[in-house]
């Protein structure tokens, strides 16, 4: 079977077409203009990762932006949301501190954006 | 009333990035006025990802893209007035501003950079029938509230328009917890990536309508939903195709205006089509010595790009200053067919390569876009597919410049089935 998909890895958003076998095993991909976009296909096939941003709450208030500095299994997505709005960063934490390490085993740290004082 | 070579108004992307080449470029008497509390501009309730590509060559966050410039900006110990809100600029050059230090002053500037962005048309602008309950918000201010000030300012929402920041913004309040009912877009295309569509729509099984629009809003003192109704070709809604969506929260996404209150205030004349003012290869406007970049000038999708033309616009008003006047070079002018909309710059007065960008009026597919000197095409590029989402470019060289015998150049797409 043919899957379509849109690569996400930058603006161009490529149109790939990847070819599937019965076990959902990756036989061909086309459509990509980089090596990124093959890669793609083939994770977003097996099993799709994304990167996490979204904001953390600050002890003493307000919140700071943070990410996960590796993609994560997309279906991960809320399980990692709520771990990560359970957390409270240091009113000290810079930007790229880790605010917390190894989230639910999948090797991605979650890090702050910007610094929590401007 | 102090004398600064180069003002910069605006301590966003643009501005930074103009102040950091104009820097580079051997001036030395800089200072940008920024009218929020801290510079990064719109980049700082950005925090998703995908800044930074071509520029840094890496994914970064609003934030991370907005404090490498910031950073930048530091380290030269280039002046910055925050909390500073510019009021006048006079066609002179004098700039009046105002902060809670200072009081009201004048500055007489050597240039001028505008760099004040853009912001997102208001529902007044909409004409949706129905009352005004709490509830409705642009996508930008839901984003603020989101990711500056921690609030979620619904639960389950309907997104009008499909720009990248509602795109973004149907994200956000899901990961949050809302639940996000549809996306309505009046276009038969989504004006946002289509890795937004992918990532922000698809990921969580979010609907988009296209060919759709928001006809009435219901609620009293807050939302309680919203008529959408399919439109036709003339986007005219089709009544039959009425329906019903119970929500609390109307989220506006319905393109960007480029803010040029000041520039109209100055006498810079303004192009219709970008909203922008009317600049040479220099990014410089009407008035000599005046020069504009960023989202004031045009609307941009990638701020890498934002970051490109600043630094035109840096490095030319550095040398306007250092260099004395320019000698007025004879002016080619830009012009579009109407299926272009628009280039900028809108006119050349240099001999050297220039780089044009430009956005097309629809979708179209197998393409040449083509540059014509009277009837002489000196540019015809095959595009797979352009739409008015993605910014385009062509490359000018001195050579087809200085080869122009009709005084203009004609950017037109043909080869259209």
């Amino acid at each position: 079977m043919i899957r379509e998909l849109t690569c996400i890895i930058c603006p161009k958003g490529c149109q790939l077409k990847v070819e599937l076998d019965e076990n959902k095993k990756v036989i061909s991909v086309t459509g990509y203009t980089c090596k990124r976009g093959e890669v793609y296909a083939n994770t977003e096939c097996t099993a799709p990762m994304r990167t996490i941003t979204t904001t953390a709450a600050v002890i003493g208030g307000g919140v700071v932006p943070v990410k996960t500095d590796k993609t994560v299994p997309k279906e991960m997505m809320f399980d990692c949301m709520k771990v990560i709005n359970q957390v409270r960063v240091s009113e000290d934490a810079k930007l790229g501190d880790i605010v917390i390490e190894n989230i639910l085993g999948t090797g991605a740290n979650v890090v702050t954006t910007r610094n929590v004082k401007i | 009333m102090s004398k600064v070579d180069l003002v910069i108004i605006g301590g966003g992307p643009a501005g930074m990035s103009a102040a950091v080449a104009a820097y580079d470029a051997g001036l030395r008497n800089i200072l940008i006025l920024e009218r929020d509390t801290s510079l990064g501009g719109i980049l700082r309730q950005c925090i998703h990802n995908g800044f930074g590509l071509h520029r840094f060559k890496e994914e970064l966050t609003g934030p991370e893209y907005a404090y490498r410039y910031e950073l930048q900006v530091r380290e030269r110990n280039i002046p910055f007035k925050l909390n500073t809100m510019v009021l006048n600029v006079s066609p002179d050059k004098v700039i009046t501003a105002m902060n809670s230090e200072d009081g009201m002053f004048t500055i007489e500037a050597g240039a001028i950079i505008l760099a004040m962005g853009c912001r997102e048309r208001p529902k007044g602008a909409l004409n949706i029938a129905g009352s005004r309950p709490a509830g409705i918000f642009t996508a930008g201010t839901a984003q603020k509230f989101v990711n500056m000030d921690g609030y979620m300012p619904g639960k389950k929402v309907v997104i009008l328009g499909s720009g990248d920041i509602g795109l973004i913004m149907a994200r956000r309040m899901t990961l949050e917890g809302a639940k996000v009912e549809a996306v309505c877009e009046l276009m038969p295309y989504s004006g946002g990536l289509a890795r937004n569509i992918e990532q922000c729509l698809n990921d969580f099984n979010i609907p988009l309508m296209l060919s759709h629009t928001v006809v009435e809003i219901h609620g009293k003192e807050r939302v309680t939903g919203v008529t959408i109704a399919k439109v036709d070709e003339r986007r005219k809604p089709i009544p039959e195709t009425k329906q019903y969506i119970e929500c609390d929260t109307l989220l506006l996404s319905c393109g960007l205006i480029p803010e040029n209150e000041l520039t109209r205030g100055a006498g810079i004349s303004i192009d219709r089509v970008t909203n922008g003012a009317f600049v040479d290869q220099n990014r410089q406007t009407d008035i000599e010595g005046v020069f504009a970049c960023g989202n004031v000038l045009h609307v941009h999708d990638l701020v890498d790009y934002v970051s490109e033309e600043s630094e035109i616009a840096g490095k030319a008003a550095a040398a306007y200053i250092m260099n004395g006047k320019h000698e007025k070079a004879v002016a080619i002018e830009l012009k579009t067919d109407g299926k272009i909309r628009y280039t900028v710059p809108q006119r050349i007065t240099s001999e050297e390569n220039v780089t044009v960008y430009f956005r097309v009026a629809d979708v179209y597919r197998d393409v040449r876009i083509v540059v014509k000197d009277g009837e002489n095409v000196i540019i015809n590029k095959k595009k797979q597919k352009v739409a008015p989402g993605e910014m385009e470019t062509v490359t000018l060289t001195s050579a087809m410049i200085n080869g122009i015998t009709s005084g203009s150049l004609s950017f037109g797409i043909e080869g259209i089935n």
